[in-house]
């Protein structure tokens, strides 16, 4: 079955007099355990997709069904709940909050589902070890380089052990050789069976991806597992 | 999220900005402490005037000439006019009611007391010796003016405790001789020192004469109080009925004025406590406007951290959770300023007290109370609106902000 399963979704933005069409009739499907690349130009409605995807936002019509449960009708608070257990977010500027250690950072996604501070030390501490971070854990992000930073990010995105895991262009703030690094990790994590949906507009990145989705003015173009059915 | 992580964030977020921290709690604490230390001063006078008034000595009743229309204390009793004077025949008159235990002629003025090679001003108290226990006097040296006809008072004088040390010094002063105005007249003993005294008063400066003796240095017949001291307490009222009723039939009319310590300390009471109260509702706009401050510092914690909002929402908080946190947040910066502002007024009293240690400077319990309930009620209710709109925040929009 279909871990995400999207059926004739419309996002519409109204700005002032102007109507814009940031997705029209999109239907898709992605199965457990799929690593997928979103691409397409500027403005093509790649993020908003995303965050549909991640319950940040809502369609104004279609049905969003994940894990076979559809939760567009979900009140905010269960809404809430399903991004806490089972969606992972990683982002292009990190979002990490600089006030806290990398271990508070790491931790934050427990804490707001309350989990007790002692299972939550144990799991960060794990967590920062997978991801060779055990050095930095007391470090604050403006003393962590961005790679590091987009690793603590993951380990963050990744600590409730999600069904699936956002990534919106998150090499875009990295040199080539760190944003590599990071892409390593989210495959690893991918082949360990979590389902990899990456936003990109590096064509190297894209091109790694065992299934591509090419959007152009909210619309998809393009669908590497459906070649004929997105042509028609 | 639990309780104590909410609050433990919340701590984290506020001394992650120690400059917009600081500048709330030290407005709250402003606040708190203004009230602590005014309701300080103005509980302070009331105790002081109090404890000056206990000192004056108990079951004590006191008429004064002229009528005043309330019967009870007001500054307008030194205005009216005397119809007709209370004279020491008055005074002595009132010696035989029943539940008069001493009554004691005052007549008063100011006069010259040069002794020692040394001169100085002086209030003149012109009594009898029934005086010393209505006021409860103690003697240092020496014995109090002598018992005897109120008419015929002997050249002598006891003076106060401040008196014999500025003339005298360490010398003995009780059998010398002592030149007041135009007269000549011998210490015969020396008070001990009070420190205590009404309306400029003060007994440690005060020389005492026979009542005769002080109507004939200011030329006059008439006295300035008469202090009379009830056999109970229970029967002041019937002291004042009395001594209404007995000047009345001695003056023809109601032309004097019965005053109880109690009624006195009772008006001064009411008054004191009132001012207190308006300063402590003085003090405490400045609560309303260190609340207002920590609206608008949430208000700017909400701007600056949109975009922790919105990673906290994509990281699955629930809005109410968001909520809890910036209401926690200004919570925390209200309890803390109003618990420093506590500390703060408690020690401002203490300095007060250092300085004036006769002004029982502490604040009440209830300024304390509205003070400390004021600062977090205020710091709560002014954190709402902030919280509110932290938790109403777009996800999408807050995350682009950065
Ligand atoms: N909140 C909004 N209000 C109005 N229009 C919006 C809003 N969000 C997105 N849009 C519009 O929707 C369209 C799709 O935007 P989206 O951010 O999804 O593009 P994108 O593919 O992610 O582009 P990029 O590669 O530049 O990130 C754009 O035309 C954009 O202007
Ligand atoms: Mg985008």
């Amino acid at each position: 079955m279909a871990v995400i399963q999207l059926a004739g979704i419309e996002r519409v933005f109204h700005l002032g007099d102007s109507v814009v069409h940031a997705l029209t009739g999109l239907d898709v499907a992605i199965e457990a355990g799929e690593y997928v690349a979103i691409m397409g130009p500027s403005g093509s409605g790649k993020s908003t997709l995303l965050n549909l995807l991640g319950l940040l936002d809502r369609p104004d019509a279609g049905s969003y069904r994940l894990e076979g449960r559809d939760v567009t009708t979900l009140s905010p608070d269960e809404q809430a709940a399903v991004r806490s257990r089972r969606i992972g977010f990683v982002f292009q500027s990190f979002h990490l909050v600089p006030r806290l250690t990398a271990a508070e950072n790491v931790a934050l996604p427990m804490m707001l589902a309350g989990i007790p501070a002692a299972e939550r030390a144990q799991r960060v501490q794990q967590a920062l070890k997978d991801f060779g971070l055990d050095q930095r854990a007391d470090h604050r992000p403006d003393q962590l380089s961005g790679g590091q930073r987009q690793r603590v990010a993951i380990a963050r995105a990744t600590i409730m052990q999600p069904a699936v895991l956002l990534a919106d262009e998150p090499t875009g703030n990295l040199d080539r050789a760190t944003g590599d690094d990071v892409i390593h990790l989210l495959e690893e994590l991918n082949q360990r069976g979590m389902t990899l949906i990456i936003v990109t507009h590096d064509p190297k990145i894209g091109t790694r991806a065992r299934r591509q989705l090419l959007m152009e003015d909210g619309e998809l173009k393009s669908d590497s597992a459906r070649p004929v059915a997105a042509a028609s | 999220m639990r309780h104590a992580d909410v609050l433990r964030f919340a701590r984290d977020a506020a001394a992650g900005y120690p400059l917009r921290t600081s500048l709330s709690v030290l407005a709250m604490a402003i606040g708190v402490a203004a009230v602590v230390v005014l309701t300080s001063l103005g509980d302070g006078a009331r105790r002081y005037v109090i404890e000056q008034f206990s000192a004056l000595g108990s079951n004590l009743v006191i008429v004064l000439p002229g009528r005043s229309a309330t019967g009870g204390f007001s500054p307008a009793n030194a205005l009216t006019t005397t119809p007709r004077d209370l004279t020491v025949d008055d005074a002595f008159a009132l010696t035989r009611l029943p539940s008069v235990r001493r009554v004691a002629p005052l007549a008063a003025g100011n006069s010259e007391i040069n002794a020692n090679g040394r001169l100085r001003e002086v209030v003149v108290a012109g009594t009898a010796s029934p005086y010393f226990d209505i006021r409860s006097f103690a003697m240092a040296q020496g014995h109090f003016l002598p018992e005897g006809d109120w008419n015929r008072g002997a050249p002598v004088m006891v003076i106060g405790a401040k008196i014999k040390e500025e003339i005298f010094g360490a010398n003995p002063a009780v059998g010398e001789l002592v030149r007041l105005g135009d007269r000549r007249l011998r210490v015969v003993g020396v008070l001990k020192a009070t420190g205590q005294g009404v309306g400029g008063m003060n007994t440690d400066e005060v020389v005492f004469v026979p009542v005769s003796l002080a109507q004939s240095l200011f030329n006059t017949s008439s006295l300035f109080r008469i202090l009379i001291e009830a056999r109970s307490r229970g029967e002041i009222e019937a002291v004042k009925r009395e001594v209404t009723a007995m000047l009345k039939a001695r003056h023809g009319e109601e032309d004097i004025t019965v005053i109880t310590q109690d009624a006195v300390l009772a008006t001064f009471d009411k008054l004191l406590r009132a001012l207190t109260a308006a300063v402590a509702g003085i003090a405490a706009i400045s609560l309303a406007v260190a609340g207002i401050l920590v609206m608008n510092v949430m208000l700017v914690a909400v701007t600056q951290r949109t975009a922790e909002i919105g990673l906290l929402k994509a990281l699955g908080a629930r809005a109410t959770t968001i909520r809890n946190a910036f209401m926690a947040e200004a919570a925390m910066l209200s309890l803390v300023g109003a618990v420093t502002g506590y500390g703060l007024g408690l020690f401002g009293a203490f300095v007060l007290r250092q300085m004036y240690p006769a002004f029982p400077a502490y604040p009440p319990d209830w300024a304390v109370i509205a003070a400390l309930g004021t600062a977090l009620c205020t710091g709560m209710l002014f954190g709402i609106m902030p919280a509110r709109r932290a938790a109403r925040l777009d996800p999408v929009q807050a995350l682009m902000k950065h």
